[in-house]
């Protein structure tokens, strides 16, 4: 493996005072590629995703992005550069589809046209018809209201994109389509993106890298194909069996 | 954003429109202050007290003084207050009163020389006496008063058959209700009813005994009888002009020329050619003084709707600082606090427990800090409206969907950003309608502003309650009504303005 994307050294999270949720996480993601964190709910796939943007705080151990320590002090610009997407799309419902995309945008002070431009290639590249620039997201399909919300995460072209399961609420028709989209996304674009989700099927198909979270541990990961190989033990296995002939 | 800028556009024009209504008042404030040629003379809100007033006014405007009127004002602590705070300078009392709710003596008929001694340390002085001896008593329909061969206050004992309804003033004075029912053994609770409205509910036979005043205007009007105070309870309840120590000797010796020249007859006539011949106050007091030889009195009676102009003015204005004051402190508050349960819930708790206070009592503790007039009434209105646009600002922001709010921090705005971009324009749709609620209910509220003098279009109705004048009530009701209206539909073009139709949840359907 090259250079890290995210790394984790020794991470501790817990809520209240019951059992931790993340205990003891020591792990390094690859640089510009799709690495899918697995698990069941509550294996603490989503808190360790949010522990790199800074909306979760680790009660010990260290979170490197790009080889340097996360300076959660200034979160606003730390999560600038990190693109976020999650389940329900999460759309500003009193904000057009443009100014949902376009917000960050704006406030980091880009000129018009560089909006324009980024905007209208970022929605070409999802297929959103330009006639949704105006509408507010109410009025918009569920799939298409992910599409926004995929464009509001690349609007700043970051880095890294934390994913939290995007597609889940979607039908599988929809979630085929976006599929693809998300594909030709990795191709055209080139980026480090964790994708968290409890479907296996998607990781193989989204993903390179694979982390496959339990109880707040890390059972296994490594390159998918690898991993698909050698399970480590019955659990890896089974979810595995569980996402189908791919 | 183009809708943010409209909504600070908004919050600008309210601040210049405070700014411009402080400025009026600023100025009405500043010519009140001390000038020895100028009085302020006040009322209480019944008639008599009204009468009393007037003819003083006029008098100290024939003697060359420059009288500001303060009329109507609720009831005797409060006038009292605001003549020792030097909010006014002249008032008609009476000896019972001043006895036993002001200086609290036992002593049915004290003298003029031990009232100003016990006067003094509040800086007030009282002047001899009018001349009539305005005794409480309790009055029944003469017909009733036969039939049932009721003549003395001791026949009304132990008959629960008979429905009793007092003042509320009454019922919570020691000269009142309090000492009657221990000296005659009344052992059961009368209700109580407002007194202008007391004549009307016995002429109805709604009820069959209140209390009324010996000079009253309306008792012949209802064919009414005063039961014979067997026991002697009531004490002497002689009129007199109530000033404050300070007034100029001279203007005390305009007053004192009234002395005697009103006895317990002239007194009803002049109070009934207000109450039965719907005379003006004004007109009134000038024919007493004309007749009296103390001059003649330019009588300026205001044009209706002039008036009705300048108290809708009046009222608007109370209302509007009021209300931007509680949107300049009810927001911001709002939104420090609502990110804690516990403070939020202490915040709407506070301002809850300010709006149980009965609106005349929060008004009455407002006179020892703020006098009378516009400051008070204005505070008063301000911590009314404080707790709809607190509570729902609250509500508004706690009930804006968390992903939404942990979205808005994972973009990357910060604090103020996320409450400029997302959570505000999400709770405009409730905020505004606690701003809503907030305005209604002032509106309402600030009728009664007229009570410590700061006028409005509750004048008209403490007037109409005090003159048993129903025209004059709605003088002052129907266009407060009207007002509630228009700002109920400001308030929605407003909101078609500032809020995206579809963020309109939960709202009435077009």
């Amino acid at each position: 493996m090259s250079r890290a994307c995210v790394e984790f050294r020794n991470v501790y999270k817990s809520y209240t005072d019951d059992e931790p949720v993340i205990k003891g996480i020591s792990l390094a993601l690859p640089q510009d590629q799709t690495t899918a964190l697995v698990g069941e709910s509550g294996s603490g796939k989503s808190t360790l995703l949010q522990i790199i943007n800074g909306l979760v705080l680790p009660d010990s151990g260290t979170v490197l992005v790009d080889d340097a320590a996360l300076d959660y002090s200034d979160l606003p610009a730390l999560r600038r550069r990190m693109g976020y997407a999650v389940q329900g799309a999460g759309l500003f419902p009193h904000m057009t589809v443009e100014e949902n995309i376009t917000l960050m945008a704006r406030l980091e002070g880009w000129t018009p046209t560089a909006i324009t431009e980024r905007y209208e290639y970022l929605v070409a590249l999802l297929e959103l018809p330009l006639e949704f620039t105006d509408r507010y997201p109410h009025s918009l399909s569920g799939g298409q209201q992910q599409r926004v919300s995929l464009c509001r995460a690349m609007m700043l072209n970051p880095a890294l994109m934390l994913l939290d399961e995007p597609f889940s609420a979607l039908d599988p028709i929809t979630r085929e389509t976006i599929h693809q989209e998300f594909i030709r996304l990795q191709q055209a674009e080139s980026r480090s993106i964790i994708l968290v989700t409890h479907d296996m099927a998607e990781a193989v198909k989204l993903a390179r890298y694979l982390v496959i979270l339990k109880e707040g541990e890390v059972v296994q990961h490594g390159d998918i194909d690898g991993v698909r190989l050698a399970p480590e033990d019955d659990y890896v296995t089974q979810l595995f069996a569980g996402a189908g002939e791919l | 954003m183009m809708r943010s800028g409209l909504v600070w556009r908004l919050v600008f024009l309210t601040c210049l429109a405070i700014a411009a209504f402080g400025d009026v008042s600023a100025n009405a404030s500043a010519s009140a202050s001390k000038d020895a040629r100028q009085i302020t003379v006040a009322s209480k809100n019944f008639n008599e007290s009204y009468v009393l007033a007037e003819i003083m006014s006029q008098l100290l405007e024939i003697e060359g003084y420059t009288v500001r009127r303060r009329y109507g004002m609720g009831g005797t602590l409060i006038t009292f207050g605001a003549l020792t705070s030097g909010e006014i300078d002249v008032y008609p009392e009476y000896t019972g009163t001043l006895g036993h709710v002001i200086l609290k003596i036992d002593d049915p008929a004290p003298s003029l020389e031990k009232l100003n001694g016990l006067l003094e340390p509040d800086a007030a002085e009282v002047l001899p006496p009018f001349g009539f001896d305005n005794t409480y008593a309790m009055a029944m329909k003469e017909s009733r008063a036969e039939a049932l061969d009721i003549h003395t206050v001791s026949d009304l004992v132990g008959r629960d058959d008979l429905e009793m309804a007092f003042s509320i003033e009454f019922m919570e004075r020691e000269d009142g209700w309090l000492g009657m029912s221990r000296v005659y053994g009344f052992n059961r609770m009368p209700s109580r009813i407002e007194h202008g409205l007391a004549y009307q509910a016995i002429a109805q036979d709604k009820i069959d005994v209140t209390d009324a005043y010996s000079t009253d205007g309306d008792l012949d009007r209802y064919s009414l009888v005063i039961l014979d105070d067997d026991k002697a309870f009531f004490p002497e309840y002689f009129g007199l002009p109530m000033v404050r120590g300070d007034l100029p000797a001279d203007a005390k010796r305009v007053l004192r020329k009234l002395a005697g020249r009103i006895d317990e007859d002239r007194m009803r006539e002049l109070n009934g050619r207000v109450i039965i011949d719907r005379k003006s106050f004004a007109e009134v007091a000038a024919e007493f003084l004309t007749q009296e030889e103390l001059g003649e009195a330019k009588v300026i009676d205001n044009l209706f709707w002039r008036k009705l102009a300048n108290n809708t003015l009046t009222h608007l204005k109370l209302t509007i600082i009021a209300l931007g004051l509680g949107v300049l402190i009810g927001v911001p508050v709002g939104v420090l606090v609502y990110r804690s349960r516990s403070v939020s819930r202490a915040m709407v708790y506070l301002a809850g427990l300010l709006q149980t206070i009965p609106s005349i009592a929060l008004l009455a503790l407002m006179i020892p800090i703020f006098g009378i007039g516009t400051v008070p009434a204005i505070v008063a209105l301000f911590l009314y409206s404080i707790l709809p646009i607190l509570r729902n600002t609250i509500t508004a922001l706690i009930s804006i969907d968390p992903l939404l709010k942990r979205i808005a921090e994972a973009i990357g705005l910060t604090r103020g950003q996320q409450l400029r971009y997302v959570l505000i324009p999400m709770a405009l749709p409730t905020m505004l309608a606690g701003i809503k609620t907030a305005a209604i209910i002032s509106i309402g509220t600030a009728t009664l502003a007229a009570f410590i003098g700061a006028g409005g279009l509750g004048e008209p109705i403490v007037t109409g309650l005090a003159l048993n004048d129903t025209n004059l009530i709605l003088q002052g009701a129907i266009p407060a009504a009207i007002l509630a209206i228009i700002v109920e539909l400001l308030f929605e073009l407003l909101e078609r303005m500032v809020v995206k139709p579809h963020m309109l949840s939960g709202q009435l359907p077009e």
